[in-house]
């Protein structure tokens, strides 16, 4: 029923800046950014849209990587990027509001980063059955 | 040179009904810097997914928010269904439509009523909420709850609207829509409401769309961004206009918000007139395998229900985008510059829903 074009593309850490940058040229604005943790590797969606056009770009990355901060390219992307910093644990580079940890104020320090379930008959949901 | 100081906003305050903490940093009167800091209900919704098989998670989509609940199911729903390529009954599209506009008129006089307290105005915050109650009351009859719907699923949705009762619920829109133009006469024309919000915490065109303003937030300067555009659930089957107001300021967030209970009773109109007969619901077999955005247009803005499965009956990952928090940069820029006294009405004016943000 919807009629939104959604493409993901996976690109390498060193190309993001440089992709992220085209968006911004192109009148993009920054829909979202998430992390999901892959194993021992961040997987890092950032997702722009213009004219109902919606492109997210993917990078994975070892879980201590640095990434650069896009918060000079998009300023509101601080707040993602505090957040995945909290959550996850994963470390930016560069951030134009950097709140060092204590955007999200967590009891446990990157709850996130923890494995979650990673298939059938594995992890908690295994626990209930 | 004036001497900084920091005053410290919230968590509890009495205009926030939920926990944000901003940091004010003032230079006599006039605020320089806002930092927030949230946290205080995080409840790490986006790992409960991996403990629930996916149809059971829709309950816990719900729950996100305690106001626009319906709309956070329907997104999750819309994503897995995109995924699986599950066809959607038209009549269930219809119903979709319809609660989310109720939801949305929901939505809309709670904060309206919100802001009229938070102004001091607490004969229209009675007035905003008496109207409220009245859609509490189709909901309820409706899908059995006032703030919990719990009536979409995975494949359509679990009660149907009978025919009766739609016909009935379209003749009280009319006298609905004559009251809510008393109230909305107020909000746009009151001197007492024009004198604390005009030309207060204003978000130029430009900021609000490179910052990422949604919803009422962007469109009250000018970012005609609307994700009922993209023509989910029967959207593209109505009529549909963004509401659009261009000053930027407290004023054009709330006129927006006011003018779309009309276009919520526009659109709840038109789907009534206009659903077809036929099932509610399909039988949905197998499990997700693969990724997708799905988006909606909550009454604070575009919403963002990411959804991730591997052919499991678990989900792997659930990202939820809330509008509020994509307004928080918005809304620390707005507060550059105004006045401490102006604070609580400018927090107010992106509607801000602790609970969806913090999930």
């Amino acid at each position: 029923m919807t009629i939104e074009d959604q493409q993901t593309t996976v690109i390498d850490l060193s190309s993001l800046i440089g992709k992220v940058e085209s968006f911004k040229n192109q009148g993009c604005r920054l829909v979202q950014m998430h992390c999901t943790r892959i194993e021992d590797n961040f997987e890092i969606n950032y997702s722009f849209e213009k004219d109902l056009s919606f492109r997210t770009v993917r990078i994975l990355v070892p879980m201590d990587t640095e990434v650069p901060s896009v918060s000079g390219i998009f300023w509101g992307a601080f707040i993602y990027e505090n957040e995945m910093h909290d959550l996850f644990g994963v470390k930016v580079r560069g951030m134009n509001v950097d709140f060092k940890g204590n955007l999200i104020r967590t009891s446990v320090r990157y709850p996130f980063r923890e494995p979650v379930f990673k298939g059938e008959g594995e992890g908690p949901c295994h626990e209930r059955s | 040179m004036s001497r900084k100081i920091v005053i410290p906003f919230g968590p509890q305050h009495p205009v926030l009904p939920e926990p944000i903490h901003l940091d004010l940093v003032l230079e006599d009167e006039t605020v320089v810097e806002a930092v927030p800091s949230i946290g205080y209900v995080h409840r790490g919704l986006e790992t409960l997914i991996t403990k629930r098989e996916y149809p059971e998670y829709v309950y816990i989509a719900e729950r996100t928010c305690g106001i626009c609940s319906f709309i956070h199911g329907m997104t999750y729903c819309q994503g897995i269904e995109q995924i699986m390529g599950v066809e959607v009954p038209d009549r269930a599209h219809y119903l979709r439509t319809i609660w989310s506009e109720y939801s949305r008129l929901h939505s809309h006089l709670l904060w309206l009523g919100l802001f009229a307290d938070g102004m001091g105005f607490e004969n229209l915050f009675m007035n905003c909420w008496r109207q409220r109650e009245t859609v509490l009351d189709v909901l309820e009859e409706t899908t059995g709850g006032r703030v919990i719907q719990g009536s979409c699923k995975v494949g359509g949705v679990r009660k149907d609207i009978p025919a009766a009762t739609l016909e009935r619920m379209l003749s009280d829109l009319d006298p609905f829509e004559i009251k809510l133009k008393e109230l909305a006469d107020i909000f746009l024309h009151d001197d007492s409401v024009i004198h604390r919000t005009k030309g207060v915490g204003i978000l130029p065109p430009d900021e609000a769309y490179a910052l990422g303003a949604v919803g009422p937030t962007g469109r009250g300067s000018g970012v005609a961004i609307d994700m009922r555009m993209t023509g989910y659930a029967a959207y593209g089957k109505l009529n549909f206009t963004p509401v659009v107001e261009n000053d930027g300021d407290c004023y054009s967030r709330c006129a927006v918000r006011v003018k779309e209970l009309f276009t919520s009773i526009d659109l709840i109109r038109q789907a009534i007139r206009q659903i077809p007969e036929g099932e509610t619901e399909v039988k949905v077999k197998g499990n997700p395998d693969g990724e997708y955005f799905s988006r909606s247009e909550q009454p604070r803005g575009e919403l963002v229900h990411y959804v991730k499965g591997n052919g499991t009956k678990h989900i792997v990952r659930s990202r939820i985008r809330t509008p509020t928090l994509t307004n928080i940069p918005p809304l620390v820029k707005m507060m550059q510059g105004c006045e401490l006294a102006d604070v609580p009405v400018i927090v107010l004016s992106i509607d801000p829903c602790i609970g969806c943000m913090e999930r």
